[in-house]
């Protein structure tokens, strides 16, 4: 086993890690060491071919098909210098005050994460897409919602130089997307953060970071890591955790912490989704443009569901889709002509639900559909089956129904379906983003894992900064939010410095 | 302490099953009928890469479960899956899909994205339903 030795050792490079990373950054100039350790690779710029299975494959744990204990539902993460800011579509919102208002962390206040989250929205280039850019899949969504008197709204979105080939979710091929692979961990290798990829932490044990490197498989894509393969063990002062709502606590647990600890990994909440496909009687431009540019939330508190535009690529489609054989096929074969919006429901922490670890010390999720989760996913699904009639389409695909299709002529049935509708975990295609909780701020190790600065109850050199933190569902698209609390997180340690190192 | 990853898999995992995984996929996506051999074994490559990073106890799984399909039928058709017409093939795999049982949904919710997968995971079968891929976006389409 090789040793090293630094003085910070980051754990992960997204929105959380590569935030943290460089903030810290600074402190290079007075001789600080700071690594970060990366499980994914890093890939070349010509490497992002947009191509379905190959790019999944390369930038999502387990190819994107990680799957709950229950095998319910799928559970999208990236696993790549970046993070999953490589594979979201930008969308950038600022925390919803009335959210941050009931998680009711000391000293967490809204004017605070809001004055953090608009520093990154300068500096990512968050803006609202130009009109000319919008292509007809987002501009259905739009009209469909103003027919219906619903009030959509345009997601700021972190791009620059966006040509539109609608493969966001694979890793922009034109690098336009303004993730921390793009801005914050280059600017931290700059000032000397030294990122080591392909780098899987195993598990932390006072003050020491036991890490195993990984060589760059012979037909896979990404630079080999800066160490050389193997065991390696290197000792921190400081160790910033930002793995990710899943490997986060999963990592914490392996470590033992969860002796001390009880609610580590409790409180895993996410956006359990499906799409909900229309087809319209020509074509449309639908995977051409950015995929996510407009947003429904009206019905979050009422009825617990969010309606995003999105457009999904066609191995993605199909298994999103429910049923199978000819009838299934048809609704492919019309794939230019498909309208896509996705159903997110709202969930809410739950005692069941939470990361926990197998035999072999991998990461466990263990999800249920609330009954809350299950009315936000079928009221979602009937909404946006009315918002793309109302907007011209000649037939629905509604998941949560006997028979999906809705003729256009039959749109009543809907009410139908929303009253007795099927939903069969198992059967139904549900995957999840937005992964958040298990290592939740608080108070003390009764309630929380982390106080209100991130740092770990009874262990002052640890620190976690990334969705985890959250102590309930956030409730809309993550990535500012968690930009801003590892903003925070990072600023703590900056003005203890001298006492932590 | 966390293991190295899934042990060694074995040269192929769909070969001991591979008569009744074809006729699953076709079940599941009729085109497929329509797939020369060379398509045929890329389509069982996007599969067997998939499967290759998944643990060796849901491989076993997997097989165990298409064995039990490829059997299941003989009690009511008295033939093997691989040997049932088209609509009697599909009316097996709806019972699946609609089972009481919730580990019998999922296990062929599992295989039903394996067929998807194995299908429109490769260029041809995406590009046979007018999807283009193209990095240039509004530039190509306009």
């Amino acid at each position: 086993m090789k040793r090293r030795s630094y003085d910070i050792v980051i754990i992960g490079s997204g929105a959380g890690g590569g935030t943290v990373a460089q903030e810290l950054s600074s402190l290079c100039r007075d001789g600080v060491r700071i690594a970060v350790l990366e499980k994914g690779p890093k890939l070349r710029d010509d490497e992002f071919t947009g191509r379905e299975v190959e790019m999944a494959k390369a930038l999502y744990e387990d190819g994107g098909g990680v799957l709950t204990a229950e095998q319910t539902m799928t559970l999208a993460f990236g696993s790549a210098y970046g993070g999953s800011t490589v594979v979201y579509t930008g969308t950038s919102l600022l925390p919803p005050e009335r959210v941050l208002q009931r998680w009711n962390v000391p000293g967490l206040t809204f004017a605070d994460v809001e004055q953090r989250a608009r520093k990154y929205m300068a500096e990512n280039n968050v803006h609202l897409l130009d009109e000319s850019l919008l292509n007809e899949n987002n501009r259905l969504f739009v009209e469909g919602c103003r027919r219906l008197h619903y009030r959509v709204q345009q997601f700021p979105v972190n791009l620059k130089g966006c040509r539109g080939s609608s493969l966001c979710n694979l890793g922009c091929p034109n690098q336009a997307k303004q993730g921390t692979n793009r801005v914050q961990l280059p600017r931290a290798e700059r000032n000397g953060v030294e990122v080591v990829t392909r780098c899987d932490v195993l598990r932390i044990e006072d003050k020491k970071v036991f890490a195993r490197v990984s060589e760059r498989p012979k037909d896979g894509k990404g630079e080999p890591s800066a160490w050389e393969p193997g065991e390696h063990q290197i000792d921190a002062k400081l160790v910033v955790v930002c793995a990710g709502a899943v490997n986060s606590p999963a990592l914490l647990l392996r470590s033992g912490f969860g002796r001390s600890l009880p609610r580590l990994g409790h409180g895993f909440t996410c956006h359990p989704a499906f799409i909900m496909v229309a087809e319209h009687d020509r074509p449309i431009t639908n995977f051409v443009g950015h995929p996510k540019s407009f947003y429904l939330d009206q019905f979050a508190e009422s009825d617990h569901f969010l309606l995003e535009t999105c457009m999904y690529f066609p191995f993605i489609t199909a298994k999103a889709m429910a049923g199978f054989g000819a009838e299934h096929s048809r609704m492919m074969h019309a794939f230019p002509r498909l309208q896509m919006i996705l159903v997110l429901a709202c969930d809410e922490v739950d005692d069941h639900n939470r990361v926990a670890l197998d035999g072999d010390g991998r990461p466990v999720v263990h999800y249920r559909f609330t009954p809350e989760v299950i009315h936000g996913l079928v009221r979602g699904a009937i909404t946006a089956a009315k918002i793309s009639f109302a907007a011209g389409a000649v037939r629905a695909h509604v998941p949560v129904s006997h028979s999906p299709t809705v003729e256009r002529a039959d749109a009543v049935r809907l009410d139908r379906i929303a009253e007795n509708p099927e939903f069969k975990p198992g059967k139904l295609s549900i995957s999840a983003a937005h992964l958040q909780g298990g290592c939740a701020m608080g108070t003390g190790p009764q309630n929380s894992v982390t106080g209100p600065y991130g740092r770990v109850h009874g262990v002052p050199w640890l620190y976690v900064a990334d969705s985890s933190l959250f102590p309930n569902s956030l409730e809309i698209n993550p990535y500012l939010a968690i930009m801003a609390l590892a903003d925070r997180v990072a600023e703590t340690i900056r003005k203890d410095i001298g006492a932590l190192l | 302490m966390r293991s190295a990853p899934a042990n060694e898999p074995s040269p192929s995992e769909l070969a001991p099953v591979r008569a009744v995984f074809r006729a699953v996929v076709v079940t599941v996506v009729p085109d497929a009928k329509q797939l020369d051999e060379p398509n045929w074994l890329a389509l069982e490559q996007l599969v067997e890469d998939a499967l290759e990073i998944r643990p060796p106890a849901l491989r076993r799984q997997l097989r165990l479960f298409l064995r039990a399909i490829e059997w299941l039928p003989v009690v009511r058709y008295g033939r093997t899956f691989s040997g049932l017409r088209d609509e009697q093939r599909g009316r097996v795999l709806r019972y699946l899909q609609d089972h009481r049982l919730e580990r019998i949904r999922c296990g062929f919710w599992g295989l039903r994205t394996l067929a998807f997968l194995g299908y429109y995971g490769r260029p041809e079968g995406a590009h046979a339903i007018g999807y283009v891929l193209d990095a240039r976006g509004w530039e190509a389409e306009r």
